[in-house]
């Protein structure tokens, strides 16, 4: 079976919500919507105090190259335009909206009839991505359209889809394919018909049987697709590790997929791109898998952009007298968010509640030089070296090691035998290395 | 076997003749000529390599008076005014008397004034923190408690007190400015000692408005500016919420400390004040 060629680990799948349907979350009173939902450049908030909005308005606008769209994902009054605090508990621009009704805007089609003809050209497709604020919803939240923008010179030989999911405990993704399979397969048509290309993959860990049939079945129906199953091994779901197990091709260090003729897309992504393209909806919802030791009925469901996570997890069933972690995202690379208020954003695929017990680090003990970290990355860095050289500030040896070429999957911290902070270290110098490029540029 | 001596002996005799000769000659053509002045510098420095001065070690302090031929904008934080004279009565230069520093830590946001409200599971260490999250008690400009400066101080000089979970200054701190790169937060200042010790200053540098820099720490400046209105020097400033006391204008009068209503302006070494009863000051005031 297809995998990629270095390293990797295989973490407990523990997909228990793997076979509860998506449920639509109810409407909570008050969303957040933060201005910075995207990598790159925050929005410019367009509306102030007091005004109405509806559902799918825009209320926030790009401004730079890198950065989206945002719409309001639900219809009411703008309390205020505001600093609310991130999940990392630093201040942040955010609009907060008091919910009124669900008045959704006149332009958008909310009808669940399915369109499959694709009336409209590449640039148009572009343009509307844009417009509609879409960004990949995997968790990195680039935003897409610039993805499908290429630089000159450069074509696009494959659009790879991405629905591997290899994060333990997440299940929207497999989810969205099961229920919305035909939808997103109309979405991966049109990103093929944006980025000008005949043949797109898609890649499916082999642990998702029945998505990877449903998937097949259709293919029939959508000529240039091919479906793809993947061993299950962490981190296949990475851009580079994707392209590698599909293609064997090598995506070379500090370069985009695009060097190798490729773009990458989540199939996450690929659903919103057919509701913003056919449908004139724009990001304004999104599946999040509520899950973890700590919720009782762990499960999928559709949340509006900007409801606070305690929404979620009071829905689920959580028991705050135990919880020891909220985590926002996988329990590989996600963080743990300071505070329930948080709200969630384009970019959570999911929260996870984990006892005290379980949640507790193991003690750090000195390293023992297996070079496991090393045998597991499957970046062929040297993640204990990067470490130590982030720990101790010599960013210029984390640099010259390709700190920057880490994508923080974890693999290294989670096989290390004596529990060291490896990636703790590895993002500080990251974020340090960074810096210390940009500043060298200007 | 008397002759197997003989020749090693002989020939690594006549090796080491060439070898002497050959290597007298190269010495005369690539002598390093190097001024005698900076031996005598060097050693008249304290010889802790801490790099407060700018300079990478002593050596390169001494290559560096040398070089630049006077003692101005040269100063040696660790040995002070006593070393700086001292080597400008060997090179027979005039050195400038520098007021001696000390590091400040401007955060009093321990336990009790801002208590935890999250816990950090991750490294131990004050850079990783600060990129990670805002801090155990919320405040995003405050203390992170992990030591990032003790570790940095090779002078003993600086230490966490395990009560308020905030690092602590002694008095031999000199001043070398390592801690103030060590802390990503830019709390750690140096100062003017002050006379007799004597410090006061604003120990925060919440930049953020009143209200919600007082809820994640009681301690905290609001920035209402009464201490700047108090100040009868000019010596307060008021920037971005954040009040802050020049030391070179400020006269040490005290005005400001009891003004703050947060208290969060800090006296060191000061005599008790007197203790002035309501009654007292009612009578006074008649």
């Amino acid at each position: 079976m297809k995998t990629f060629a270095l390293g990797g680990v295989h973490p407990e799948e523990a997909k228990v919500s793997a076979a509860k349907a998506v449920e639509i979350l109810p409407l909570p009173q008050k969303v957040i919507v933060p201005l910075g939902q995207n990598l790159g450049a925050p929005s410019k908030a367009l509306v102030k105090k007091g005004d109405e909005v509806k559902v799918g308005q825009l209320i926030a606008t790009a401004e730079a190259f890198i950065s989206s769209n945002i719409h309001s994902p639900v219809s009411g009054k703008v309390e205020k335009v505001d600093d609310y605090l991130d999940s990392t508990g630093y201040r942040r621009p955010a609009i907060f909206i008091d919910v009124i009704g669900d008045d959704w805007d006149s332009t958008i089609d909310t009808s669940k009839e399915i369109v499959s003809e694709i009336s409209l050209s590449s640039t148009e497709i572009i343009q509307k991505m844009k417009d509609m604020g879409i960004v990949g919803l995997g968790g990195a939240t680039f935003p897409s359209h610039v993805k499908l923008m290429l630089p000159d010179g450069k074509k696009a030989e494959y659009l790879i889809i991405n629905g591997v999911e290899c994060e333990p405990y997440l299940t929207s993704d497999h989810r969205l394919m099961l229920e919305r399979g035909e939808e997103m397969m109309i979405g991966v048509r049109i990103l093929m018909k944006g980025l000008q290309v005949q043949k797109a993959l898609i890649g499916i860990e082999a642990n998702k049987p029945d998505a990877i049939q449903a998937l097949t079945s259709l293919v029939a129906h959508f000529p240039g697709i091919e479906v793809h199953a993947l061993k299950v091994q962490y981190p296949q779901g990475g851009e580079k590790q994707l392209i590698k197990a599909l293609l064997n091709r090598e995506v070379p260090s500090g370069k985009l997929p695009i060097e190798v003729g490729c773009v990458v897309n989540n199939v996450g992504t690929a659903f919103a791109v057919y509701e913003a393209i056919q449908k004139n909806k724009p990001l304004v919802e999104r599946i999040v898998t509520v899950t973890g030791s700590n919720i009782q009925n762990p499960g999928n469901y559709l949340v509006r952009i900007g409801t606070p996570v305690r929404e979620l997890l009071e829905k689920a069933g959580w028991n705050p007298e135990t919880a020891g972690k909220i985590i926002n995202g996988g329990p590989m690379m996600g963080k743990a968010v300071s505070s329930t208020d948080v709200p969630v954003v384009k970019g959570t695929s999911g929260i996870l509640v984990f006892d005290q017990e379980e949640s507790k680090r193991p003690n750090v003990q000195a390293c023992i030089r297996c070079a496991k970290c090393v045998s597991v990355c499957p970046m062929g860095l040297e993640p204990y070296l990067i470490a130590r050289a982030s720990e101790i500030g010599m960013y210029e040896i984390a640099e010259n090691e390709h700190a920057m070429d880490c994508m923080e999957c974890g693999s290294c911290q989670y096989t290390c035998p004596s529990a060291r902070p490896l990636l703790d270290h590895l993002r500080l110098g990251k974020n340090k290395v960074a810096h210390i490029i940009r500043t060298r540029k200007n | 076997m008397n002759e197997t001596f003989l020749y090693a002996v002989i020939s690594l005799v006549a090796l080491g003749a060439t070898s002497a000769v050959i290597l007298f000659f190269v010495a005369q053509k690539f002598k390093v000529i190097e001024d005698p002045r900076i031996d005598i510098v060097n050693d008249a420095l304290p010889g802790a390599n801490c790099g407060g001065c700018g300079f990478a070690g002593c050596r390169n302090f001494a290559e560096s008076i040398i070089k630049a031929g006077s003692l101005e904008g040269f100063s040696c934080p660790a040995g002070g005014n006593a070393t700086m004279t001292s080597v400008a009565e060997l090179l027979g230069m005039v050195a400038a008397e520098t007021e001696p520093q000390i590091a400040v830590i401007r955060c009093n946001g321990s336990m009790i004034n801002s208590p935890a409200k999250v816990q950090l599971d991750g490294a131990d260490s004050c850079a990783f923190a600060h990129y990670l999250f805002a801090g155990e008690g919320g405040c995003s400009h405050g203390c992170l408690g992990l030591a990032d400066c003790v570790r940095s101080c090779i002078f003993d000089a600086i230490y966490m007190d395990s009560e308020s979970g905030l690092p602590i200054v002694k008095d031999n701190c000199i001043a070398c400015g390592a801690c103030v790169k060590a802390c990503p937060r830019a709390i750690i200042e140096l100062r003017d000692k002050g006379k007799k010790d004597r410090r006061i200053f604003v120990s925060c540098v919440n930049q953020e408005k009143g209200a919600p820099a007082k809820k994640n720490c009681s301690v905290a400046c609001i920035g209402c500016g009464k201490c700047v209105k108090v100040c009868p020097f000019e010596a307060i400033t008021m920037n971005n919420n954040l009040a802050y006391i020049d030391y070179s204008k400020c006269k040490l009068c005290r005005k400001c400390v009891p003004e703050c209503p947060t208290d969060a302006i800090h006296e060191l070494n000061f005599p008790p004040r007197k203790i002035v009863t309501t009654e007292e000051a009612a009578t006074a005031s008649v």
